[in-house]
C-alpha cells in the first residue's frame, strides 16, 4: 500500500460558486484538472481518451457566459469524466470494445446534454469493461485500469475508469452506469461515493444498452452532497426514454442535513459473512447510525440470495438481444465474409471479447425455445420473489444496509479466469438492480491492508432523499482517510 | 449456440466455452428449481404503459453522418455481401 493523501478540487458548490462569481475561470479549474490527468494517466488508464480541445473550447463558453452576466448553471465550470458508454456527438465512444472502436455517435446522450447545460466541462470518456459487463475493468479491449489505491489491484467495474479518476482527483465528478453495480462497486474498491438512482429516474437515452430492464446512469463523487448535485443536475423526465418516470429531479440537497433521528435501519444479516472484514463494517455503520438517532436492527432476507442467479439469466438474455445490432452493417467493425450471415458472425466473432462472448451465448441459450421457461422464464419469477422481499422488509424498516461487496480490491488476474467467481462480487448490489430500487456505496473503513471498504444503502423506489440523508450520516462518522481522493 | 449467436468462434473458444457456460448454468440452477406455481413474472421494474407522441414532423438523424459512420455505404445505402443464394 503506498496511495497517500492527495490535494482536493474542492466541492462542487465551491467550483462553481468561484467561477460563477469570476473569482477564478472555468479554464483555470480545467488546467488543474489537466494536470493530474497527465501525472496519474500514464500509471492508471482511466480514460480511453481525454478530449482536451472540447474541453478547452466548453469551459471558454463558461467563462463567456460569467463575463456576459449569465449564469453557466449549478456546476459551472466542474470537470467531469464520463463513461465510454455515453454517446457524445463527434467523440469516440467505443465501449471499450474493438466492435465500436473509433465509432461517432451521431447524438448526445440525455445525461451529456443536461450537464452541459449545467456548466460542466466534460474532459473525457473513462475505461470500462467492455459494453459494461464485468467488475474489474479488465475485460476492457484496451487494458484494464488501476486502482490508485493499489496500482497492483483492480479499480473494480464496469465503471472502473469513472470510479478511478475520481478517486486519483482528476475530477471531482464522474458518470457511470450501474445494470448489477456497476456504480457501487467500483466506489466502494476505490474509496468514493457512487449512486445508483431509481430505475427511470435518470434518462438512457443514448446510454448504449446492456440490460434495458436494469441500466441507470449515476453519479460518482468524493462526497456524498457532490453526488447528490451530480443526480440532481441529470435526473428529472426525458420523452427521448420511454421507460423515463415522468416526474421531477428528486430533491436531495435540501434535506441532506436532517439527520437519522427515529428512521429505523435493517441490517441485512444474509450478506454478513463471519469474519468479513467488509460485514465488520456495516456493523460499525449499524452502530454509527445507532449513536445519530436511528433504531437498529438486523433482518434476514433469505429471498435475495435468489438475486444472484436470476440476475446471471436475465442481464444476459437482454444482452443477448441489445447486442445483436453489432453486424457490421450500420457502423463499427466489418470482418468481411462471402456472404452476410458469414460477415455478421466474423464482425461478431472479432469484435467482442471473451466475456460478452460468453453472455451472449448464456443469454442466447436462456431464450432458446425450449429452455425459455426453465431459464429466462423462471429468473422472471425469481425477480418477482426478490421484490416482494423487498416490500415485506420495507414494511418494518425505512433503509436497508449491506456490504457494497463482498471484498476489498482484488489483484489483478485473480478472477478472470473464473467466471462464477467474478460474478460473485455482485452478490449484494444485484438485488436492488432487479427491483429497480437506488442504492448507494459510501466509503466507511479501511482494511487491515490499508485498501477502502464501502457500506451500501438500499431505500425503497424513489427513495432517494432518505437513503442520501442516511449516506451523509455515516460519511460524518466514517473516517476521513477511508475516502479518496489519493495519490498513488 | 454460437452459431444462433451469429459468432464465429475458433475450436479452442469452443471448448472453453463450453466447460464455462456448463459452470454458470449449474450456478443459475437454483433459479430453475424454484418452486413458482403462483409468482407471476418480472420483465420490468415498475408497471410501464404505452408512450405515445404527438404525430408532428421533425427532423430525423442526419443521413450523411450515420452514413459516414457505416463500414461501407454506397448510393446512400448500407451496403452489405450478398444474402442467401441471389446472383453474385
Amino acid at each position: 500500500m503506498t496511495a497517500s493523501p492527495a490535494p482536493e478540487l474542492g466541492s462542487l458548490a465551491g467550483i462553481a460558486a468561484s467561477v460563477r462569481a469570476g473569482e477564478r475561470s472555468a479554464r483555470a479549474v480545467l488546467a488543474v484538472s489537466l494536470d493530474r490527468v497527465r501525472e496519474l494517466e500514464g500509471d492508471l488508464h482511466c480514460f480511453n481518451e481525454v478530449t482536451v480541445e472540447a474541453a478547452e473550447a466548453d469551459a471558454d463558453a463558461v467563462d463567456r457566459l460569467v463575463r456576459s452576466g449569465l449564469d453557466p448553471g449549478p456546476l459551472a465550470g466542474v470537470p467531469v469524466a464520463l463513461k465510454d458508454n455515453l454517446c457524445t456527438v463527434g467523440i469516440p465512444t467505443t465501449c471499450s470494445s474493438k466492435i465500436l472502436a473509433g465509432w461517432l455517435p451521431p447524438y448526445d446522450a440525455t445525461v451529456v446534454s443536461r450537464l452541459r447545460d449545467a456548466g460542466a466541462v466534460a474532459i473525457g470518456k473513462t475505461n470500462l469493461d467492455e459494453f459494461a459487463m464485468g467488475s474489474s475493468t479488465e475485460n476492457s479491449a484496451f487494458g484494464p485500469t488501476r486502482n490508485p489505491w493499489d496500482l497492483g489491484r483492480v479499480p473494480g467495474g464496469s465503471s472502473g475508469g469513472s470510479a478511478a479518476a475520481v478517486a486519483a482527483g482528476m475530477v471531482p465528478l464522474a458518470f457511470g452506469s450501474d445494470t448489477g453495480g456497476s456504480i457501487r462497486q467500483p466506489a466502494a474498491l476505490c474509496g468514493i461515493v457512487g449512486v445508483k438512482p431509481t430505475y427511470g429516474v435518470v434518462s438512457r437515452y443514448g446510454l448504449i444498452a446492456f440490460a434495458s430492464s436494469l441500466d441507470q446512469i449515476g453519479p460518482f463523487a468524493i462526497t456524498v452532497a457532490d453526488a447528490a448535485l451530480g443526480l440532481e443536475v441529470i435526473a428529472g423526465h426525458d420523452p427521448m426514454d420511454s421507460t423515463s418516470l415522468d416526474r421531477p429531479a428528486p430533491s436531495l440537497l435540501a434535506t441532506l442535513d436532517e439527520g437519522v433521528s427515529g428512521l429505523r435501519v435493517g441490517i441485512v444479516a444474509d450478506f454478513l459473512s463471519e469474519g468479513s472484514e467488509c460485514g465488520d463494517a456495516v456493523v460499525a455503520a449499524a452502530e454509527a447510525l445507532a449513536v445519530a438517532g436511528a433504531k437498529v436492527d438486523q433482518v434476514r432476507i433469505p429471498d435475495l440470495l435468489l438475486g444472484l442467479p436470476a440476475y446471471y439469466v436475465i442481464a444476459p438474455a437482454e444482452a443477448s438481444s441489445n447486442l445483436s445490432r453489432y453486424d457490421g452493417v450500420r457502423y463499427g467493425l466489418r470482418v468481411d465474409g462471402p456472404d452476410t450471415e458469414t460477415m455478421n458472425a466474423r464482425t461478431r466473432g472479432e469484435g467482442f471479447g471473451a466475456e460478452v462472448k460468453r453472455r451472449i451465448m448464456m443469454g442466447t441459450y436462456a431464450l432458446s425455445a425450449g429452455y425459455y421457461d426453465a431459464y429466462y422464464g423462471q429468473a422472471q419469477k425469481a425477480r418477482t420473489l426478490v421484490i416482494r422481499a423487498f416490500e415485506a422488509a420495507y414494511r418494518d424498516f425505512d433503509v436497508l444496509l449491506t456490504p457494497t461487496t463482498p471484498s476489498v480490491a482484488f489483484p489483478f488476474g485473480s478472477k478472470v479466469d473464473d467466471p462464477i467467481e467474478m460474478y460473485m462480487c455482485d452478490l449484494c448490489s444485484i438485488p436492488s438492480s432487479l427491483a429497480g430500487h437506488p442504492a448507494a456505496s459510501v466509503p466507511f473503513a479501511l482494511s487491515p491492508e490499508g485498501l477502502p471498504i464501502g457500506v451500501q444503502v438500499l431505500a425503497p423506489a424513489l427513495g432517494e432523499a432518505v437513503m442520501m440523508r442516511v449516506a451523509a450520516s455515516l460519511e460524518a462518522a466514517a473516517p476521513r482517510e477511508a475516502r479518496g481522493p489519493v495519490s498513488p | 449456440m454460437a452459431r444462433l449467436a451469429r459468432l464465429a468462434l475458433d475450436e479452442d473458444e469452443v471448448g472453453r466455452y463450453a466447460l464455462q457456460l456448463s459452470a454458470i448454468l449449474e450456478h443459475v440452477d437454483a433459479v430453475r428449481r424454484l418452486d413458482t406455481a403462483d409468482v407471476p413474472p418480472t420483465a420490468h421494474p415498475f408497471p410501464v404503459e404505452n408512450v405515445l407522441r404527438s404525430d408532428t414532423e421533425r427532423p430525423s438523424l442526419d443521413r450523411e453522418a450515420v452514413l459516414a459512420q457505416a463500414p461501407v455505404a454506397e448510393n446512400d445505402r448500407f451496403r452489405v455481401p450478398r444474402i442467401m443464394g441471389e446472383a453474385p
